[in-house]
């Protein structure tokens, strides 16, 4: 079991193996898995601050993923929370529609968006990305799972006491669902890290490029040197690993209540 | 205390004219944010797309140049050979979810005998699934390369003679292609069963062995039955996303070679931001749209029939 273990991320030890090695050496046979040239300060270097800037992409990934995390969870929970507790006419139907979009594919939609953003100047902008993504089905739907789960009692208890509804969200609902809100925000934040088709059809200008646009310049424009392009690979997997292995709990049940709730 | 019961009973059962009222007003301000986002971001754009399907426009003549073409896209896309190889491409691409489906719940029932390291393996498969899709789409890039990549040499050193050309060859383009949708998959997949398997009752098993039933016995009726809701939900949620695996295939392959790995989400693209067809692409999103409505049809009349709790 274990020897399988290691044979299913055998090509990421590859990656990072060929991400040290001088560019000659990443494709000898038989595969140098400790390299017996290293030449990873110079990839590296070559990566982050070379003719296409690592440094710079990160630096604007991180801007984007950020605000997108924050914004879209803001956004989620406050309806997430409406939909759960509070009455107001058409709300089954209007949490019927958020639900609707959850199966659309991302891709069937892209044409519209594009013209909708520039006509209105959006398109070439950090802040077109980030509303892309901001709102989101399965982050209303998984948040009002958890407000679902609040006594009502409590918030009643509440109403008696006079306090009005952003008090009572603010105060009492929110605390009580933040292991939640850390769950949608850890995945929301890979999910946005991750994402390559908006940033491709979005962005023009290559200093608003993200990360996932930026590797692949490391295997396009550059004719594709390998080391390069793994090095590129194991620095855009870092900030995911090392989120994954803090939040590794409230990742896995958080995309297993996805899964299992659909 | 008496007067308390009273007065949650009658804002439970008869919620009065007036407090509805107020209720109305802060549950519209709450959901007015994701509510107009959708509309603008997603609602619009698929309204926009079923007109747009009906028109020739295209983004070199802009708007002034485009024509109402009724359905007319839609009878040159059921003739476009590329259009029709990728539904099939996709349709083919549909055999990976019962593979990895069944691949994954080997491995957990293997995986759920041991009781330590449990932790670590769910970390160790769902490395893939959190992973960048154009990180992975490189690595595999270089790994399928048909004369030096790794996967050929090794192959080559253990005596095959006739090596496949991967991601370089017509034939195996698509496998390859398959192979990597299960490695980043079974992750997710395999979460989801482990949790399963931990809510059958041990004594299922036990009167099964009391009964001398063999293991391969054992796991095709009681296991495989009573995951079937989990199944058939990362059946479905398989089904969805094979139709959605955009960034992998443009980064592997851009479809190729000859339009052997095209799917329609690519072909969407294509001819939306590279031949910038805009109403040609929209005719290819709303058969997209259909297929998923098919789709969620199928898991609405199935999930009554087919998941026994």
């Amino acid at each position: 079991m274990a020897v399988l273990g290691i044979l299913f991320l055998l090509p990421f030890v590859w990656m990072l193996s060929s991400s040290f090695k001088p560019e000659g050496d990443v494709l000898t046979y038989p595969i140098e898995w400790i390299p017996q040239t290293w030449n990873a300060v110079e990839n590296y270097r070559e990566v982050w601050f070379g003719r296409s800037s690592f440094a710079l992409y990160y630096w604007n990934s991180i801007k984007v993923t950020l605000l997108t995390t924050f914004v879209s969870t803001a956004f989620s929970c406050l309806a997430a929370y409406a939909f759960a507790k509070m009455t107001f006419k058409g709300r089954d139907l209007l949490f019927m529609l958020v639900l609707l979009t959850y199966m659309i594919p991302p891709q069937a939609i892209v044409v519209p968006q594009y013209l909708l953003f520039s006509s209105v100047g959006l398109v070439d902008s950090h802040l077109g990305l980030i509303l892309l993504n901001s709102f989101s089905a399965f982050g209303t739907f998984m948040l009002r799972q958890f407000f679902l789960s609040i006594n009502d009692s409590i918030i009643e208890s509440a109403k008696i006491d006079g306090a009005g509804e952003f008090r009572i969200f603010f105060k009492i609902a929110l605390p009580l669902v933040v292991p939640a809100l850390a769950t949608y925000s850890i995945l929301r934040f890979i999910w946005t890290w991750n994402d390559y088709q908006n940033p491709l059809i979005f962005l023009r200008s290559e200093e608003l490029y993200t990360i996932q646009i930026g590797i692949y310049q490391f295997a396009d424009s550059h004719g594709a040197i390998y080391s390069l392009m793994m090095a590129a690979a194991v620095s855009s997997i870092i900030p995911l690993l090392i989120v994954f292995i803090i939040g590794q709990k409230q990742v896995i049940d958080g995309i297993s209540l996805g899964g299992v709730k659909g | 205390m008496k007067a308390t019961i009273d007065q949650t009973n009658e804002s439970g059962n008869k919620p009065k004219k007036r407090k509805k009222g107020k209720h109305n007003a802060s549950g519209y301000l709450f959901v007015a944010p994701m509510m107009i986002g959708s509309i603008i971001i997603i609602f619009y754009p698929i309204v926009a797309s079923f007109v747009l399907s009906l028109t020739d426009w295209n983004l070199i003549t802009g708007f002034d140049g485009a024509n109402f073409i009724g359905l007319s896209n839609f009878v040159t896309l059921f003739q476009d050979s590329i259009f029709l190889r990728g539904l099939r491409n996709n349709l083919i691409l549909l055999t990976v979810v019962p593979i990895g489906l069944y691949l994954s719940l080997v491995l957990a029932v293997i995986i759920n005998k041991y009781v330590f390291g449990k932790d670590a393996f769910k970390v160790i498969y769902f490395m893939p699934y959190i992973s960048s899709t154009v990180a992975v789409a490189l690595i595999f890039r270089v790994l399928f390369h048909p004369s030096d990549g790794p996967i050929n040499q090794f192959l080559l050193s253990v005596g095959f003679e006739n090596v496949p050309g991967w991601i370089a060859s017509t034939t195996w383009s698509l496998p390859s292609v398959m192979i990597i949708i299960i490695w980043t998959q079974i992750g997710l997949q395999l979460v989801l069963y482990l949790a399963a398997l931990q809510n059958i009752p041990q004594e299922l098993y036990e009167a099964a062995e009391v009964d001398g039933a063999s293991a391969f016995y054992k796991f095709r009726k009681i296991t495989v039955p009573l995951v079937t809701p989990v199944t058939f939900l990362l059946l479905i949620q398989g089904l969805v996303n094979s139709f959605k695996v955009f960034d992998l295939i443009k980064v592997l392959t851009d479809g190729g070679p000859a339009n052997s790995t095209n799917i329609p989400v690519l072909y969407l693209y294509q001819q939306g931001f590279e031949e910038l067809r805009t109403g040609y692409a929209s005719s290819i999103a709303v058969i997209l749209f259909l297929i998923l409505v098919i789709i969620t049809y199928l898991q609405w009349i199935g999930q009554k029939k087919w998941v026994n709790y």
